[in-house]
């Protein structure tokens, strides 16, 4: 016996705009067996991960902290996804952008002048788009696979960080934790409202997304985007350059991940330190399924998956499970995301090794 | 054979009321077909008539829906491919599936029982194909074998099962006129031995001259079934078609203008292992001229296509001129802004799209040539969506474009309604250079024709046109001038009323002029 997956003749437009929420109901049912296996009550663990947190202010806050970084990725990986080049290696160049765009305050910290705020994020952008152009180069130049390449140049970028802020970069007046100077005040990204920490990453993040969306939808650019990673070929033919669309695309989403990178440092940290991202990079590229690679769509999903980050945190401090959880969550829902989405396009069959008769009608 | 020998002799094979579904799309329904011992039968339709439907349920590549196969006269089910060969059942697929790296009876072999050594397959090959007059030496590898040759290799492996039904699949499509009069020899021997071929085919003419029988589908239906040799070809395509097919015109004679398009000894090194390398080619073409381009597939016509569109850029600027200004340097948009125009053999997944709709296939050809039409803001370059709307709708309703919806996806049209959309893109634009490679290819009868038209026309009204085609039909029918490609080489343009199809036969085979034919052709490349 084998399953074969077949192609239906027509795909359910109904079921193609419910896809995202089918999979979101299908997380939450195995999220309830998961809970439930761990000997919570699943509807009570349900409601401190997913309810909880929408529910005062300041973690209102925190949800538009979280989310401002995998909107602000997933928006340029959806460009990058949609051109057909698969960039995996954002955490890195939210990395990069983040060292790059930290350069000033950590070299100058007595610089006082509102000039060094612009300056930092436009050497955070620079910097992670340099870094997402090593693949880019390497694409291009050699034909190596941007996935293995990209993906590699995290772990680069991550030992890089973890050397600088050990060495280099440590605070000579900080008792020896691995960690810079804290950043002037004119270096760190204020806030939108005074009710809380959310800063203007967030604000970045919409206008990237509807930028995003607006180019994709409205210009010709954005044609080029979806004609290229359809078909290289016929790219070719309207006179549109792969190789050219490889360096835009790669290069857009790497400024994105490290504009994202030196927000989070500058905005929510205050400093540089070893671990300054609990994986945004990756879960940016689920936030990129989930909304469709849709830039508004994006900023949806990201919402959601923010949530299961400060979900985590929540039920880790109320109920005791570890945030690792939170990590189980973004598995299953992209896990879904992609099944839906499969089931949408293909029917299963189930084919009996050589034994089904032929139905005879007379 | 005849239709007289009916029901005193067991079919060979019998079908049914066969049916096969997609969803809800009947791609065959309620087929009924009977294949004598000893007749060779052809089966004919246009492209989507549900032939190859058909073929895959007889080799079990598709279990019917609905229906019944009858197998000398008892009711089988043909669960896989070697279910079919088991009955004796053989097919040659139109593209066929060998290892390039491969021998001939490496090749051979992979099909067979593991445990037959290679020295058996070699010598029972080459006895076969010695008996059968298919010339095939079991050692070449198959990167080094003509189309024609391929061909026989797939024969031989479906005569060495001893098969008492052999299905052929479009075997001309690919075959020089010379190497398609030696497959029917090979075919009237099997005939001879009491062996029955279903030969499956939209060509007229040597369905009429080789077939005892003839079955007819159209739109999944058995429209027709009859003796051949009684029919002409306008009553056959009659019921293929279903109605009668608009012939052709090309009435007076349009007096010559400038040279619109020339290229003068274009050498182009092959871009990948597997392509064809151009050599010297030289040619010119005037306002009002269509110039056709003949030759066997794989002999270098795509690569000529992408030189002269620009796709590909040469490395001698002066190579390509295009209203007189060297254009080898640049590309297919700098090209289009001299006013020429390009139409590619492929149509899903380079002359269009099939994922977007007409509207946005018709800014990929265009967004460049008519940049102040469709597209606004400057830089920013916005995308005027009321203006290409409207210009597709010019153009489907210039083109007859039938098609469900305002905008539909270009994948959801046939193939004769997306090539008559991807040619009237380019009409629409009245260019002063059309290069068309394979315009016709796949597409309906119907349609076939008034691209014919048009592109006759389009030259009547002083354009330039160069056709490449493999289809000496449609070459006759339209050519001014007519010119053969040959593993990268390019034969002076005879005028078309000059040359027999013998002669361009001969050329294809890459004999240019007085030489004698060599046994085989080694650098055709499938």
């Amino acid at each position: 016996m084998r399953i074969e997956l077949e192609k239906r003749a027509r795909v359910s437009t109904l079921f193609s705009i419910l896809s995202p929420l089918l999979a979101l109901a299908l997380t939450l049912v195995f999220g309830a067996i998961m809970f439930w296996l761990l000997g919570k009550n699943p509807l009570n663990a349900l409601y401190v991960y997913f309810v909880e947190p929408l529910l005062e202010v300041w973690s209102l806050h925190e949800l538009a902290i979280k989310a401002a970084p995998l909107i602000l990725i997933g928006v340029g990986l959806a460009v990058c996804y949609r051109s057909n080049n698969w960039n995996i290696g954002a955490e890195g160049q939210f990395t990069i952008g983040a060292i790059t765009g930290s350069i000033l305050p950590v070299l100058y910290p007595d610089w006082h002048s509102p000039m060094i705020l612009p300056l930092m994020l436009i050497m955070g952008m620079v910097g992670g788009a340099l870094y997402a152009g090593i693949p880019a180069l390497l694409k291009t130049r050699f034909n190596t696979n941007e996935i293995l390449t990209s993906l590699m140049l995290v772990y680069i970028a991550q030992l890089y960080l973890d050397w600088l802020v050990r060495g280099l970069w440590r605070d000579p007046q900080g008792y020896n934790f691995p960690q810079t100077k804290s950043f002037q005040v004119e270096a760190v990204l204020p806030e939108i409202l005074s009710s809380g920490r959310a800063h203007w990453a967030f604000v970045f993040a919409i206008i990237a997304a509807v930028a995003l969306w607006f180019m994709m939808r409205f210009m010709l650019k954005g044609f080029e985007v979806s004609v290229l990673g359809q078909s290289e070929r016929a790219g070719r033919f309207a006179g549109f350059s792969a190789r050219r669309m490889v360096w835009f695309s790669m290069l857009l989403s790497g400024a994105l991940a490290g504009l994202a990178g030196i927000s989070e440092v500058s905005g929510s940290i205050g400093h540089v330190q070893p671990t300054i991202s609990p994986g945004y990079g990756f879960t940016a590229i689920i936030v990129a399924f989930l909304g469709r690679l849709n830039p508004l769509g994006i900023i949806a999903s990201g919402l959601v998956l923010a949530l299961t980050y400060l979900g985590g945190e929540a039920a880790q401090l109320s109920i005791g499970i570890s945030d690792k959880v939170s990590r189980v969550f973004q598995g299953l829902l992209l896990f879904f995301v992609l099944s839906c989405d499969t089931l949408i396009h293909y029917r299963i069959r189930l084919i009996v090794a050589g034994t089904k008769p032929v139905e005879v009608k007379a | 054979m005849t239709l007289s020998e009916g029901p005193a002799t067991v079919p060979l094979l019998s079908v049914r009321g066969l049916t096969k579904l997609f969803g809800s799309f009947a791609a065959c329904s309620a087929i009924d077909l009977d294949i004598a011992p000893g007749e060779i039968h052809a089966l004919l339709g246009e492209n989507g008539a549900g032939k190859s439907t058909l073929v895959k349920m007889l080799f079990g590549v598709l279990q019917p829906s609905a229906g019944q196969i009858l197998w000398d006269g008892s009711p089988v089910t043909i669960a896989s491919p070697g279910e079919a060969r088991r009955l004796g059942i053989g097919m040659v697929f139109q593209h066929f599936s060998l290892f390039e790296a491969l021998t001939v009876a490496e090749n051979i072999a992979l099909s067979l029982d593991p445990r037959i050594s290679l020295s058996r397959i070699s010598d029972e090959a080459a006895s076969l194909s010695k008996a059968y007059g298919l010339p095939l030496d079991p050692k070449a590898h198959v990167a080094d074998l003509s189309v024609g040759e391929r061909q026989r290799i797939e024969i031989v492996r479906a005569l060495l099962q001893n098969p008492k039904l052999i299905i052929l699949d479009e075997p001309t499509s690919v075959l020089t006129p010379q190497e398609a009069d030696r497959l029917f020899e090979t075919l009237f021997k099997l005939k001879a031995e009491g062996r029955s071929v279903l030969y499956i085919s939209h060509r007229l003419e040597e369905v009429r001259r080789i077939c005892d029988r003839a079955t007819v589908l159209r739109h999944g239906k058995v429209t027709g079934a009859c003796d051949p040799k009684l029919e002409t070809p306008a009553s056959l395509a009659r019921m293929m078609v279903g109605s009668d097919v608009a012939e052709v015109h090309r009435d007076g004679e349009t007096p010559l203008g400038d040279t619109c398009i020339e290229v003068s000894d274009l050498s182009v090194p092959a871009r990948t292992p597997f392509a064809v390398s151009l050599k010297n080619i030289s040619m010119k073409v005037r306002a009002g001229e269509v110039l056709a381009i003949a030759g066997v597939a794989g002999n270098g016509q795509g690569e000529l296509f992408d030189a002269l569109s620009g796709e590909y850029p040469v490395a001698e600027d002066e190579a390509i001129r295009i209203r007189g200004k060297a254009v080898g340097h640049t590309g297919i948009n700098g090209r289009r802004l001299l006013g020429a125009g390009f139409v590619p053999e492929e149509r899903h997944g380079h002359a269009a799209v099939p994922a977007m709709p007409l509207s946005d296939n018709l800014l990929l050809a265009r967004s460049q040539s008519d940049r102040k039409a469709f597209l606004s803001a400057g830089f920013a370059a916005i995308v005027r969506h009321d203006a290409i709307r409207s210009a597709t709708r010019r153009i489907c309703e210039a083109m007859d474009v039938r098609k469900s919806g305002e905008d539909p996806l270009a994948g959801s049209l046939s193939g004769g309604n997306l090539q008559k959309f991807i040619v009237g893109r380019e009409l629409d634009r009245q260019p002063a250079v059309l290069v068309v490679n394979q315009p016709t290819w796949g597409v309906d009868a119907g349609a076939a024709s008034r691209i014919r038209q048009a592109l006759i026309d389009l030259a009547k009204a002083g354009s330039a046109v160069v056709v490449i085609s493999q289809d000496l039909d449609e070459i006759f029918e339209i050519a001014t001038n007519i010119a053969v490609i040959s593993e990268g080489k390019l034969s002076k343009a005879y005028p078309a009323g000059t040359l027999s199809l013998e002669r361009i036969g001969l050329m294809m085979g890459g004999v240019h002029e007085s030489h004698s034919i060599p046994e085989a052709a080694h650098a055709y490349r499938a």
